[in-house]
């Protein structure tokens, strides 16, 4: 009896909900696979539809948000074996799947522990409260794959950003197949965008856009890379989180920086009389 | 009857200026070694009010020496307790010396006594005194059982709120165990110098507090000095750019505060009267230097005749003088240089097209003033209503729906504040959620307080100063 | 707010021939945040008036004190000699003025009629059942005219606060337009209790209603509550009456009563004048103080100005 023949994917960038190749025709050789090479207009393009996301995703109540980041900790348990498959250690998906969990559960009360009144000493309502920034542009770590690609960007989007990660360019079947979770979990389009291809092209691209409000550059490794990305974001003065320094531990609680250093407060004053 | 207010004017001699300041370096006052020596006027007179050391790239190492040996030796290993003992002794001296900081404020600044005396000192002693409290409390402040200082914090602060502007940054970097090396504006540095007196008064341990008076150049040899580990900075956008760029690729932490371009929003159904308050002292207040100013005023269509009328009956009500005297609305414009770029914008906005008012009024000859004034039959292309003006000026644009003014409200780069004025409360709600300023004012306006945090979206900056958030930047989180 | 500030003259005597009319348009009032006005209020407040203008703003206090009594124990004795000293404050000093008028209840109008008669000083008296304004209409009028035809030249109404807050507008309309009638030529003064319509936006609406019923002046209070004349109340009704002239062209007064005591006080209030209404109203016509023993504080700082020496109580008459 001859073997089936296997139907073999392929793996394409993941923008506005959809799966476009790459707009430059360009793909790479990478984990065996052909992976689409991102450019400097994908990566434009995916701005693009992140910056249409906002406005529904950030207006969403936090319960739905919640709701969505849970589906996407569902979904990804269904999917368990298809990550093993490609390398990832079970322990490592299972690891992603818990921080999908957790953060799921920030969405409706970061705003009671990150805000709150304020006593002013007047006759005045103060009350301060964190808003999404808006568009994030992230570079995910190079390892562990799904995990630290799972660990920049829920926190990023559960509090209503919109985000364009740049995958780790030496591993990003995880970041396509998850982009293939996002898809079928009631994430709406354009709220997380997943670019393959050399970050040299895509995160200066991204840290330069003026419709970025923040950039994360936890997975650059190369400080000159890092110090050049972090120039280029002061010109509309991005929220910038700097590189996570090489041995950084990331099965441990990642705290609340991450969320909060993506939020803006607003304080909102009203007078009290009658 | 005419009733005509004679000359109040606040006594000077409560000041004891002397001729020159040194730096103040690791406790004491001391001559720079490698700089030189600028003057501080009086704006109101082009008066030269004292000497003033310019600090060098040595002075400036100088005192970020001092700073790391008193963070090192003294402030960090300090328990909380003793910190906070320090900063609220500083804070009752302010107090008890708030009148002769105000007159000094006043003089060095140009802004009106009035302002200087019932905003400015006391909101300054509230910092002072918040933030004391906090010294102690650190670990249920919210950043964890255990959070730790920075270190040494370079501190750059602007002409608009001298003091203030100091008491937001050194404050909350003392409870929080930092030591501080602070460079006031070069056109404001006096209350800094006298400010450093206060910590000697207060017995705050040597090298805790520095001030290093100066302009770009020690600013920017602060800033970028290599061991420093925290910067925080209040001015211009695009200095604040340029600061951004020049700590890039290295460790240090970064709070920014710039500028903005404030819509105040005023619908058909405002408390009129009030609102007219709110839109004067939205951008009349402190001469319109203010980075959260109201410049942009937006009125619904079917009211911007009736709400123009009265506002321009307040604003020929409006006194505009000598800035010691106690019924002075208006002071004098901080520098010539800013005069200068008040009337260019002006004259920009006249050229462009918009129709420019002004009361009648009478300005001194010498110094620096600028009459309060409006524009009308602005529109969001003109320079007017997009660029800081930091002045007296308002530009007024109008709007049909609700939609329409929260578009043309975030219709701009920047984003520190913005006033909504409604009898309508679910409608300040809608308008509050989808402004994207880090201060929203409903029915009021430039109101501040130190438990309330302060700081913009987009190009206004990043970062909060105030409240339990304005710990954060000077916490190791 | 499209009652204020406008510079097209309305016709709003329409307003008071139907309920609905008069609801709509004082509902139609723009609001008075509380917070603001007393901000404001308190910000006129520290205004420093010294030397020149101080002596010129005592002297046009002095001209502008309604010198009241209302009391149960008032005699004509002791209002012959209030009347007195409303002609000649200091009698040591000629260059002191007058008082704007004097205030008493109607039984006494004829005593000090005949001390004021030929003077400049007008004879105000509180009628309408003051201070409760809980009488027969009738009884009221009859007080009015009674109080008229004693000498009184200027007549101080309450309104009836219940109808009011009870959304009653038109009763309180038609009581004043019937008061204004009994009046004839004497000045109507409406006082509206502003302790007792306890928010800013009624006092706004109740000055409104007095002003389209054809008062002549707006009154805080009978003195008889204990919240009388503040700075932020007169602020809303010096808005009520400037708006009034604009969409009108008709002028009316405003008169602070209760609670003013010293000249700093009074000062605040001519700041407020000036800075709210205007020079128009900076003038015995247009505004005057309800007060009793202000009047002396206003003379012992007089002769602080005069003199450079505090005076002392003693030195100043007791009427």
């Amino acid at each position: 009896m001859s073997e089936r023949v296997a139907v073999r994917k392929t793996y394409k960038l993941f923008i506005g909900g959809k799966f476009p190749r790459s707009e430059s025709g360009r793909s790479y050789l990478v984990q065996d696979a052909n992976v689409s090479l991102a450019s400097r207009k994908d990566a434009r393009d995916a701005v693009v539809a992140a910056r249409a996301a906002v406005k529904g995703w950030a207006g969403a109540t936090a319960y739905n948000r919640g709701q969505i980041l849970y589906r996407v900790a569902e979904i990804l348990e269904g999917r368990r074996e298809q990550f093993v498959a490609l390398g990832v250690p079970a322990d490592e998906v299972d690891a992603a799947i818990d921080r999908w969990v957790w953060y799921a559960g920030w969405a409706d009360k970061l705003t009671q522990v990150y805000g709150g009144a304020n006593p002013v000493a007047g006759p005045y309502f103060n009350l301060s409260s964190p808003e999404p920034t808006g568009v994030v542009g992230v570079v995910a770590p190079e390892q562990p794959a799904l995990l630290g690609l799972v660990s920049v960007i829920a926190p990023a989007i559960v509090t209503g950003n919109t985000v364009v990660v740049a995958a780790s360019p030496a591993a990003p079947l995880a970041a396509v197949t998850l982009a293939e979770v996002l898809a079928t979990s009631d994430l709406p389009g354009g709220v997380v965008n997943i670019l393959t291809g050399r970050l040299t092209e895509t995160a200066p691209t991204l840290a330069s856009h003026m419709d970025v409000n923040a950039i994360d550059l936890t997975g650059v490794t190369d400080a000159e890379l890092a110090a050049d990305l972090e120039i280029k974001a002061a010109e509309n003065l991005k929220r910038v989180l700097r590189p996570a320094p090489a041995d950084h531990d990331w099965t441990t609680d990642p705290g609340i920086t991450r969320m909060t250093t993506l939020l803006e407060t607003k304080t909102v004053w009203h007078p009290k009389g009658v | 009857m005419i009733f005509e207010y004679a000359p109040a004017p606040e006594s000077r001699s409560v000041v004891d200026l002397k001729p020159s300041y040194g730096l103040f370096v690791d406790g004491e006052f001391v001559d720079p070694t490698d700089g030189g020596s600028f003057k501080s006027i009086n704006p109101a007179s082009e008066e030269v009010l004292a000497e003033v050391a310019e600090a060098g790239a040595g002075d400036v190492d100088r005192a970020v020496r001092a700073a790391r040996r008193a963070y090192e030796q003294v402030w960090g290993p300090m328990p909380g307790r003793d910190r906070a003992k320090y900063l609220f002794r500083i804070a009752r001296i302010i107090q008890e010396r708030s009148r002769e900081l105000a007159v000094l404020e006043s003089l060095d600044n140009g802004k009106p006594i009035r302002e200087s005396r019932d905003v400015d000192l006391p909101l300054v002693a509230a910092h002072f005194f918040y933030y004391a409290g906090w010294a102690d409390k650190l670990p249920h402040a919210g950043f964890g059982p255990d959070p730790q200082p920075i270190g040494v914090a370079a501190q750059v602060i602007p002409w608009n709120f001298p003091l203030l502007m100091l008491a937001w940054k050194i404050a909350p970097a003392l409870a929080a165990g930092n030591t501080v090396v602070l460079k006031p504006a070069e056109t404001t540095p006096l209350t800094a110098l006298l400010f450093a007196e206060i910590c000697q008064q207060a017995d705050l341990p040597a090298g805790v507090v520095n001030i290093v008076t100066g302009a770009g150049d020690t600013g920017r040899a602060l800033v970028e000095h290599a061991d420093v580990d925290k910067v925080a900075f209040t001015g211009s956008t695009e200095v604040g750019r340029a600061i951004a760029r020049s700590i890039a690729g290295t460790r240090k932490k970064l709070t920014l505060e710039l500028g903005g371009k404030a819509a105040n929003i005023v619908f058909d159904d405002a408390p009129v009267d009030q609102a007219v308050e709110g839109i004067v002292n939205g951008i009349f207040f402190n001469q319109g230097h203010v980075c959260c100013a109201g410049s942009r005023l937006l009125i619904q269509e079917n009211v911007a005749e009736q709400v123009l009328e009265s506002l321009k009956r307040r604003m020929a009500q409006l006194r505009v003088g000598d800035p010691l005297d106690k019924n002075t609305d208006i002071g004098a414009i901080n520098s010539a240089a800013q005069l200068a770029r008040i009337r260019e914008l002006s004259d920009a906005g006249s050229a462009e097209g918009a129709e420019r008012w002004s009361p009648a009024c009478e300005l001194p000859e010498r110094g620096f003033w600028f009459a309060p004034t409006i524009f009308t039959g602005v529109t969001q292309a003109h320079r007017i209503a997009r660029e800081e003006i930091f002045g007296p000026v308002l530009s007024v644009l109008t709007f049909r729906t609700p939609a329409e003014a929260v578009e043309k409200a975030n219709n701009t780069p920047y984003g520190l504040s913005a006033g909504i004025w409604t009898d309508k409360g679910s409608r300040i709600l809608w308008m509050a959620d989808r402004l994207r300023a880090g201060v929203v004012w409903a029915n009021t306006f430039n109101k501040f307080d130190p438990t309330s945090p302060f700081g913009g979206y987009k190009e206004s900056g990043y970062g909060r100063e105030g409240g339990r958030h304005g710990l954060e930047g000077y916490l190791n989180v | 707010m499209t009652a204020t500030a406008t510079s097209a003259r309305s016709d709003l005597s329409e307003l008071g021939r139907s309920e609905t009319a008069l609801r709509t348009f004082l509902h139609g009032l723009p609001g008075v945040d509380q917070v603001g006005a007393e901000q404001r209020a308190a910000q006129l407040g520290t205004r420093s008036i010294k030397t020149t203008a101080k002596a010129q703003a005592i002297d046009l206090a002095i001209r502008m004190v309604d010198l009241t009594t209302l009391e149960g124990a008032d005699t004509p004795g002791k209002v012959r000699a209030l009347a007195a000293k409303a002609l000649r404050p200091d009698p040591a000093d000629p260059s002191c003025p007058h008082v704007g008028a004097v205030c008493v209840y109607p039984a006494m109008v004829p005593y000090v009629a005949e001390v004021l008669r030929g003077s400049a000083v007008h004879l105000a008296s509180v009628a309408t059942s003051f201070p409760s304004g809980q009488a027969p209409l009738e009884i009221k009028l009859a007080d009015v005219r009674a109080a008229v035809e004693a000498g009184a030249d200027e007549i101080d109404m309450v309104i009836n606060r219940g109808a009011f807050l009870a959304g009653r507008y038109q009763e309180v309309y038609d009581e004043i337009v019937a008061t204004r009638s009994a009046c004839g030529d004497a000045h109507l003064k409406v006082i509206l209790e502003t302790g007792e319509l306890a928010t800013y936006d009624n006092v706004r609406r109740a000055s409104w209603l007095a002003m389209l019923a054809g008062g002549d002046f707006i009154k805080t209070s009978t003195g008889k509550v204990p919240v009388a004349a503040t700075l932020p109340v007169t602020l809303v009704m010096l808005e009520a009456v400037r708006d009034f002239r604009a969409a009108t062209g008709r002028q009316v007064g405003v008169k602070p009563a209760g609670g003013i005591k010293t000249t700093k006080d009074a000062i605040k209030y001519l700041v407020m004048v000036n800075e709210t209404a205007g020079a128009d109203w900076l003038d015995p016509d247009w505004f005057r103080f309800g007060a009793s023993s202000l009047l002396n504080d206003l003379l012992m700082q007089r002769t602080k100005l005069t003199t450079g020496v505090y005076a002392g109580p003693d030195y100043f008459t007791l009427d």
